[in-house]
């Protein structure tokens, strides 16, 4: 069934349009990740399913609800929960009170402190420990079992390899399969671009705002995804369009 | 053996400073915002208790009852419906809103009760005291406040690291926009420290009462003596905050022990010494309120 | 997506615009105007406008601080005391009260720049507090000086020999001079370069200190300026009051005026504390007989301003800074025929 749908999303930051009548649908138990260079709109997307960013047209949809005019921590207790861009943890609280933290969603589930040590085991050595001093690799852990804690169907993760190294992402990235296994829907926006396709079902490629191209990621051929990336595919249409009406 | 007695007193005296500044100091954690009604408001809950004690009888001590859950009732719907628009507006808005709550209640309670001195009478126990030594003797009532600020301090203390709300003012403290994103209220959030700062606030306002008089313009001094108790201390860290007190009570009473006028300037002397010399306060803690 | 503007050889850069030079204009023949106002109106009059002028001294330095150096301080009252009390030092020691006002001012300035230093420790609401604290300190240092009053205060006496209506008209001038100065200080910093890192580290403190600009000092340079600014209030409070006394000179009430007025006039422009002072002033006088009454309802409007009116009246009347009377803003003009739009600023 349909988890999230965006129906024909407009969104500006001020004068700037950085999403351009985007929809896109998204079914329970599927992993998707979103592509595209900086500016393209991929952490905009996530702000407008996260609540921090309200769209001026359109609407947002999660388990058929209309759940466009809903605050953040509202959505969170509706089981959205995103893993921000450069983490953002307590710093001066423990790794655990970080944790705990999640438990605010007041949603039940199969995610507790257990179950989270369990996935993520040196943040368990580490849990009484202030969150700010942890390396980039546990904090982005730590980030993603508070987004955790709070039992969410549906998961957002913003560049979560950022700044990391690659043995490091690969490791998370196990995690995110354990996590997508236990049944949590997962929408990923990436700069590293294997990974992301590795993992997803479905990938979708952004430019200045729209979808330029999507598909099942084995489906997309190398050439057609730098195309849609760099925005060949749009420069080279738009001249061959204007070819055409001469 | 005076400059002994001095800093016994002062240490009383700092307890009660203590009390004042942890309000100030919770809603600056929270949501960076000074509330410069701050002290205005402890005052109106002595004006409070006197409109009671008036109406109902009784020595003011049983005041505390009432005063202290209406405090924390204006304080939450105070947040709600007018401090959270001022945080809204930008840097200066919530200093220029405050200030104009400060103005308001001030000339409110001017034109409602006069500009005198009053006091809350609480009888014999006001003049009571224990003898420590020949020279030094305690009031019952400053021994009971000094009790109560430690009471005060270690019970938020606890609510803050125990606590599931406690939890969320301190999420809320270290980064607002990740306790929205564990589903944490931002709105209940600041509304709870507020409720909370004018309920510890309404304690001091009342122990000051029935400590000495007060007047509609005393708010000032209350909030100015909070914070450079809170700078003294040093920035978030209630811990701090209680030895802010305690240093600035004994400095203002060994002021006065040199010249009974000079009491409240060698606070402020070393409240700026601390100021020019340490800015962290004396207790300095990594956080996130030290910016 | 519209091409770019095609400028033609003739676009000029240029600062000003015809309305703002309308309204110099009008603003130097008011003030031109003024300077007979003891001639033509009787003392009750003049020392109205005195007071008035008092007031608007007092916003423009405080919109210095507040509006272009974004230090919202509460503790200005201190310098206004201080140079009532200079004046009065100095009148003791020999000087004539008119000629200590220049040096009031000066040494108000001057005493600002020690308190910056330990005021700067401080950001936004802490700093306001402890200006407050500062103001509190000058008050109780001042009222040990038992050669100054004390806490009871004292007389200015220097200016007896005077005939009272040559006294007050004196002063008149000095206000009106005084204002005159300010407004000119005001503007001129304003249009210098100061003024353009004023702007900018108003806008993003950051990258204002990126691009060179020394925030520090140039914060500094305003609050000695507006500090002095302030002094020269305090200067004429003195003389038109005559006394001095600790908790009047010193007077928080000073603060609250001060904020008043350059909230409801438009706080960060030029022409917001006229417009402030102006209102403060009708309020004043039509508030008079009730008491504490007014300044509840002071407060109430400075709430109602800030949450909903954040830039003021003038903030209201020109939001884009087109009919300012000092402008800032550099404007590209071109001939119509060059452009498809009209004569716009590029803000």
């Amino acid at each position: 069934m349909t988890l999230l749908k965006l129906d024909s999303v407009t969104a500006h930051y001020g004068h700037l349009q950085a999403l351009q009548e985007l929809s896109l649908s998204l079914r329970e138990g599927e992993i998707l990740s979103v592509i595209g260079a900086n500016g393209a709109g991929k952490s905009t997307l996530l702000s407008i399913v996260s609540g921090e960013l309200h769209p001026r047209q359109g609407h947002v949809y999660f388990n058929d609800a209309d759940i466009t005019k809903l605050a953040p921590h509202e959505r969170v207790r509706c089981g959205i929960a995103l893993v921000p861009e450069g983490r953002h943890l307590f710093g001066n609280l423990t790794v655990e009170d970080n944790l705990l933290c999640g438990m605010a969603s007041k949603r039940r589930g199969d995610w507790d402190l257990t179950a989270v040590y369990d996935l993520f085991p040196f943040v368990k050595a580490r849990r009484k420990h202030r969150a700010g001093v942890l390396s980039g690799g546990e904090q982005q852990a730590v980030a993603i079992g508070r987004a955790l804690m709070t039992n969410p169907s549906l998961l957002l993760l913003d560049e979560v390899s950022l700044g990391l190294a690659p043995v490091i992402i690969k490791d998370l990235y196990v995690a995110l399969r354990r996590i997508a296994a236990e049944g949590t829907t997962l929408l990923l926006v990436e700069q590293n671009i294997t990974e992301a396709l590795s993992v997803a079902d479905y990938a979708i490629c952004l430019l200045e705002g729209s979808i330029v191209l999507e598909g099942v990621p084995t489906s997309l051929s190398q050439e057609a995804i730098s195309d849609a990336y760099f925005g060949h595919s749009k420069m080279v249409g738009s001249s061959s369009k204007a070819e055409s009406e001469l | 053996m005076i400059w002994t007695n001095a800093v016994v007193q002062g240490l009383l005296l700092g307890g009660l400073y203590a009390i004042f500044a942890c309000g100030l100091s919770l809603m600056f954690g929270v949501m960076r915002l000074v509330n410069l009604a701050h002290g205005d408001l402890g005052v109106l809950g002595a004006y409070f208790s006197i409109i009671l004690v008036e109406h109902l009888g009784g020595n003011p001590l049983w005041t505390f009852a009432a005063v202290i859950p209406v405090a924390a009732f204006v304080g939450y719907f105070l947040q709600r419906f007018l401090l959270d628009h001022a945080l809204n507006g930008g840097e200066l808005s919530p200093i220029l809103v405050t200030f104009g709550i400060s103005i308001i209640i001030e000339n409110l309670l001017q034109q409602t009760f006069g500009a005198n001195d009053q006091s809350l009478n609480i009888g014999s126990l006001s003049y009571q005291s224990w003898k420590i030594t020949s020279d030094i003797y305690v009031g019952r009532l400053n021994v009971i406040i000094f009790v109560a600020a430690v009471l005060v301090i270690v019970g938020l203390q606890f609510f803050l690291s125990k606590s599931r709300t406690g939890l969320a003012l301190r999420a809320t403290a270290d980064n607002r926009r990740a306790a929205s994103l564990s589903g944490i209220n931002p709105k209940r959030t600041r509304a709870v420290a507020t409720a909370i700062a004018l309920a510890t606030v309404a304690v001091g306002g009342l122990f000051l009462a029935m400590r000495t008089s007060f007047s509609p313009t005393s708010g000032t001094s209350d909030l100015l003596f909070a914070f450079e108790a809170v700078i003294i201390g040093g920035l978030g860290n209630l811990w701090g905050t209680l030895i802010g007190g305690l240093v600035l009570g004994v400095a203002q009473t060994i002021g006065s022990q040199i010249n009974p006028a000079d009491g409240i300037l060698i606070g402020d002397l070393v409240f700026l010494a601390v100021l020019a010399f340490r800015p962290q306060g004396l207790i300095a803690s990594r956080n996130l309120a030290n910016r | 997506m519209t091409s770019l503007v095609n400028v033609s050889k003739s676009a000029i850069v240029t600062r000003g615009s015809r309305g703002s030079r309308v309204a110099f204009g009008i603003g130097a023949a008011v003030a031109f105007l003024l300077f007979f106002a003891p001639t033509i109106f009787g003392n009750s009059v003049t020392n109205n406008l005195t007071q008035f002028f008092i007031l608007l001294i007092m916003a423009i330095g405080w919109n210095l601080a507040a509006g272009y150096g974004g230090m919202v301080s509460i503790g200005h009252q201190a310098f206004i005391g201080f140079a009532s009390y200079a004046v009065l030092d100095l009148s003791i020691h020999g000087i004539l009260a008119w000629y200590c006002v220049p040096l009031a001012i000066i040494l108000a300035g001057l005493v600002s720049i020690p308190v910056s230093f330990l005021a700067f420790r401080l950001r936004g609401g802490y700093f306001a507090i402890g200006t407050w604290v500062i103001a509190q300190v000058f008050q109780l240092v001042i009222a040990q000086q038992s050669n100054l009053g004390g806490g009871a205060g004292a007389s200015l006496n220097d200016l007896n020999n005077f005939n009272p209506i040559t006294r007050d008209n004196i002063t008149y001038w000095f206000a009106l001079g005084l204002t005159l100065v300010a407004l000119g200080v005001t503007g001129l910093l304003l249009r210098s370069k100061v003024g353009m890192a004023l702007v900018a580290v108003r806008d993003e403190e950051f990258s204002a200190a990126a691009t060179g600009v020394n925030v520090v000092r140039t914060k500094r340079l305003v609050f000695v300026l507006s500090a002095a600014i302030c002094g020269g209030a305090g200067s004429l409070l003195i003389l038109s009051n005559l006394e001095v006394q600790p908790d009047s000179s010193f007077s928080i009430q000073y603060s609250a005026f001060m904020i008043f007025m350059v909230l409801v006039g438009g706080i960060g422009s030029f022409e917001g504390p006229i417009i402030g002072a102006i209102i403060f002033f009708a309020l004043q006088q039509s508030l008079a007989s009730y008491g504490a009454w007014y300044l509840v309802i002071l407060g109430a409007f400075a709430i109602a301003v800030t949450l909903w009116l954040p830039r003021g009246i003038w903030g209201a009347i020109d939001p884009h800074h087109r009919r300012s009377i000092v402008p800032l803003r550099y404007r590209l003009r071109a001939s119509k025929d060059d452009l498809s739009i009209s004569d716009r600023a590029i803000d």
